[in-house]
Parts: C-alpha cells; structure tokens; sequence
C-alpha cells in the first residue's frame, strides 16, 4: 500500500467517494446462477467492472488418483485470470497471486460444502476472471458459492463475500481499484451469513484496533447484501416465479 | 470400451443413418453452420473484444495492444500473436495444465487463419524501426464446448480485431511513450472466416457439433478472405478427403464463409 501520496482524491468533502457512491454502498452487482451448458453447476457474476465466470464439475472421479480420500469428497479450486483482464496484458501461466487465491477460497468455501458423503471424489471449482477491477477474489467467492449450489452440492450454508477498507481515513465497503491502489486498507471477507461464520479473511493495510473492528462490521454488512443478491440468483433459476411466494 | 465411447459407437450409427436420409442429427441442413451470436466489446478493459456463441459452443477473445521489441529478422513489422487456451470449465473432459497437441494445434489453426490472410497490416505497427513496435496479442478462450472450436475462436478473434482501438506511441528518450487521446482503429484490410467441414462416412457436414465432432472420420478448416481466396488450410481425423471431396469443400467455405462474413460485419456495425 505505497499509494498514500496519491493526489486522486478518493472521497470528497460530501462523502462521495471517486466512482460516486457513498462509503457504505457496493457497487452494481450481478448474478446469475447457471449459463454453461457441460457444467453440472456455474455461475456469472458482475461486481462493477469485475466480469467472473465460474464452473463446478462434481462430485467426479479423481485424477491422479492419489489425491482421493477415502472419507470424504475433496474440493479442488482454480483462480484463473484471462490475459485480457487487467490493463496489462497478463502471462497466462499461473502466478503465485492466483495460486494463493485458488487456496483461500477453497478454504472459504470447505465450511460450508458438506462432501463426506462423497468418498473418494472431487469437486472442481473453475474460476475464470474476465475482466479484474479490485476485489476479484470476494466476486469469484461469491459466484463459485452460487455454482456449487447450482450443481447440487450439499451445503451448511452460503458463502457471501465483500471487501471491505479504508481509504481517506475513512472505512468504506467494497473498495474498488483505485481504492485498493491508492488508499490505506483492503480487508476482503467471506461470511457464511445463517451460521454467522466468517471463512475469508485477509487484510493489507494499517488499521488501528477500533478501526479494525468497524471493517470486519462493514464487511459482514456488505457480506449480508451480496447474500440476498446470491439467493435472488438461485430463486430466478429454479423458480418460475422468481421466488416470490 | 469406456461408457462415452459406447455411446459415440451409437451416436454414430444415428448420425450416419439420418444422413442417408439426407438429415442431420439437430436437423440442419448438411451446409448449414448453426446460429452465430456476437456480443461486441463484452471486455471494456481489453482494447477490443468480443464474445461469441457458435450454437452452444462459447468463446471470448480479448485483444491487448501494447510496445514490445520486434523479433531480430523483422525490425520493420509489428508482432501478431494469437492463442487459444481450452478452459477446464468448458467440458469435464479438460484438465488444467499444459495444453495438449489439440489445443495447441487449435491455437495455431486460428493465428495461421487470421496471420496468413493479412487481416492485420504489422507493417503499419512499427513505433522506430529495429527498436520498438506495436505488439497485438488476441488471447482467446473457450468457455463452454459444443465441437467446432475452430470456427468459434476464430470468428471471436476476428471480431474482436475488427472492434480494436489501438492507442498511440513515440519514442521519447528510447523509450515508447503512450500519446493520450491518440487512439485509432487498429489498421485491419480484409475479414478472414474459416469454415470447418466433417467428413462422417461419405457425407460432408459443415460445423459439425459435439456429437458429429466425436463420430467424424476426418476434418477440414478452411479458411477465405474477403476477396473469397482461400488463405489456409487443415486437415485432420483419421481417414483422408478425395480430390473432389476437397475441392466440394473449397467451394463450401466460399460460400458459407461469405453468408458468415456478413454476420461479422454486422456485428461489427452494429457497435459502432
């Protein structure tokens, strides 16, 4: 975070932050549960500029073959950006910031898939970012939660996710590039919202205790309206009313 | 014998019977490429994008522009490269990891298609000679898998070139400075389509789909210009083509590629 110089000004004198939306509301968001056609589940989402694709295949044989467990199912997941998805055309071999990520949200999402009736399988989680534009990892969490539950996988519960930060000396939710550039905090959360467990939690950035206390709050916040938008997403799938009753 | 290849075995059969009756299995006719569907620059931050669907196969290519170094031999011209990578949530049948003979053979298929027709001018894309050009990288990727990947790459990397704004460089200092508010489109000439053709049995089939794709003998991508040259070819499967079953196909990517070319056209039109 050496961007505290930066002369952009990231939230003005009404509260206004540099895309226009006040320090407690997320961006546009977007999800639609299925789309792909070989899937057994995906899902597509657009959190701003953000553009995510997700694909689950499973509960499917394993290979290798050593990898398999004989108590439970095993969740595979893969955080993959486009060469096309960020200003500078990226080296489509996996970096060790996607390796990372693949690894975080596999371990936000193991709470709440239940894959012990799955002996000696795998679920298989693909992500592809199509256009990145801060805060991927809590879209992709957010989508790949929506295509497990499209391809039938039992769960405990949703996995929601949004970032939360700090920009200006103020805690925002949902910090967006320039934000995450620029500004002095980016906390991204993943939270299972009926369980009130959080499964994501990274954070870069100074945040003095009570600061730190009112982000993860902000988070859980935006964690709860990414929730109500994931399960909108479901209902329009499989209900033809659209879920209302 | 694993289950999948029991049911090509009788898939087969299916399609071979309905195409003694002149028929195919999703009922199109023998030279009927299925619904072409285009969305425009569906990636904003790339300089040019497009997402297409070729019945229910689905791609997107991304197109990025930026300075590089030329190769030694050709200081005087920009550099083209194209590349197709098969995502593993297209089919359950992909793994990720190094792409396979197919997917390279994919990749290479669509840069001849579009590099061999000149579409793009790389002499035009050179900032100072034997320094510094422009690179045009068309990175495309397969979505969803319904056969026919060839066509469904290429006409996402032709449409997402033809919507290209390339930005602007000079040499400041040795290095390639980006000049704002320069952007202009990207010095495209003619619109390269390539057909593909399955040979299943006698029949000669044109964008085939998943289930032809798997019961087909052999293959043929053809690929025409505008002015209807035929700019590049592949061959492929286990059994071979005729003189004059070539020489059919030839003709049928003339005139298929032509009714496609003016979709592309369209598509390109209608976003501007």
């Amino acid at each position: 975070m050496g961007g505290r110089d930066s002369t952009m000004v990231l939230l003005d004198e009404n509260g206004i932050r540099c895309d226009g939306r006040k320090i407690d509301e997320p961006r546009r968001i977007m999800i639609k549960a299925g789309g792909l056609k070989n899937a057994d589940g995906s899902a597509y989402i657009e959190f701003g500029d953000n553009k995510i694709l997700v694909g689950v295949y499973g509960p499917r044989d394993v290979h290798p073959k050593h990898m398999s467990n004989t108590d439970t199912g095993i969740l595979r997941v893969r955080y993959h950006m486009e060469p096309f998805s960020v200003g500078e055309r990226k080296n489509p071999a996996p970096s060790r910031r996607e390796i990372e990520i693949s690894k975080v949200i596999k371990e936000a999402l193991l709470p709440a898939v239940i894959l012990d009736k799955f002996p000696r399988t795998a679920v298989d989680v693909f992500i592809e970012i199509l256009q990145a534009d801060g805060g991927t990892r809590c879209a992709a969490l957010a989508a790949a939660s929506v295509a497990l539950a499209d391809a039938g996988i039992p769960m405990r519960d949703m996995v929601a996710a949004c970032a939360a930060g700090k920009a200006a000396d103020t805690i925002i939710l949902d910090v967006n590039n320039e934000e995450d550039q620029a500004g002095q905090a980016d906390m991204p959360i993943g939270y299972m919202p009926n369980l009130e467990k959080i499964t994501l939690l990274q954070l870069d950035g100074v945040l003095s205790p009570e600061e730190f206390k009112k982000c993860v709050e902000t988070g859980i916040h935006g964690c709860k309206i990414v929730y109500e938008l994931q399960k909108k997403a479901l209902q329009e799938k499989y209900f033809q009313n659209g879920g209302n009753q | 014998m694993t289950q999948q290849n029991v049911i090509d075995d009788l898939k087969k059969s299916q399609i071979l019977e309905l195409l003694e009756q002149g028929k195919r299995i999703d009922g199109r006719a023998l030279d009927e490429p299925r619904k072409l569907t285009i969305e425009v620059n569906a990636i904003p931050k790339a300089n040019g994008s497009a997402r297409v669907r070729l019945g229910e196969t689905e791609t997107v290519c991304g197109v990025k522009i930026q300075p590089d170094r030329p190769f030694p031999d050709m200081g005087d011209k920009g550099i083209f490269i194209c590349t197709a990578e098969l995502l593993p949530l297209s089919h359950p049948s992909v793994e990720t990891g190094p792409p396979g003979p197919d997917v390279i053979e994919l990749a290479r298929v669509v840069d001849r298609g579009v590099r061999e027709s000149h579409m793009v001018d790389v002499s035009e894309l050179v900032i100072e000679k034997n320094k510094s050009v422009v690179g045009v990288f068309a990175d495309i990727v397969v979505v969803d898998y319904d056969g026919n990947l060839f066509d469904a790459c290429s006409y996402a990397a032709t449409v997402a070139l033809l919507n290209t704004k390339m930005p602007k460089w000079e040499m400041k200092d040795d290095v390639p400075t980006l000049v704002e508010g320069a952007e202009s489109d990207l010095p495209t000439s003619t619109i390269p389509v390539s057909v593909t053709m399955a040979k299943i049995g006698n029949f000669i089939v044109v964008d085939p789909n998943a289930d032809e794709w798997a019961s087909m003998d052999s293959r043929v991508t053809i690929t025409t210009d505008s002015d209807g040259n035929i700019v590049a070819m592949q061959k492929g499967g286990h059994d071979g083509f005729t003189l004059d079953e070539i020489i059919k196909c030839g003709e049928l990517s003339v005139k298929v590629g032509a009714q496609i070319r003016e979709t592309l056209k369209q598509a390109t039109e209608g976003s501007q």
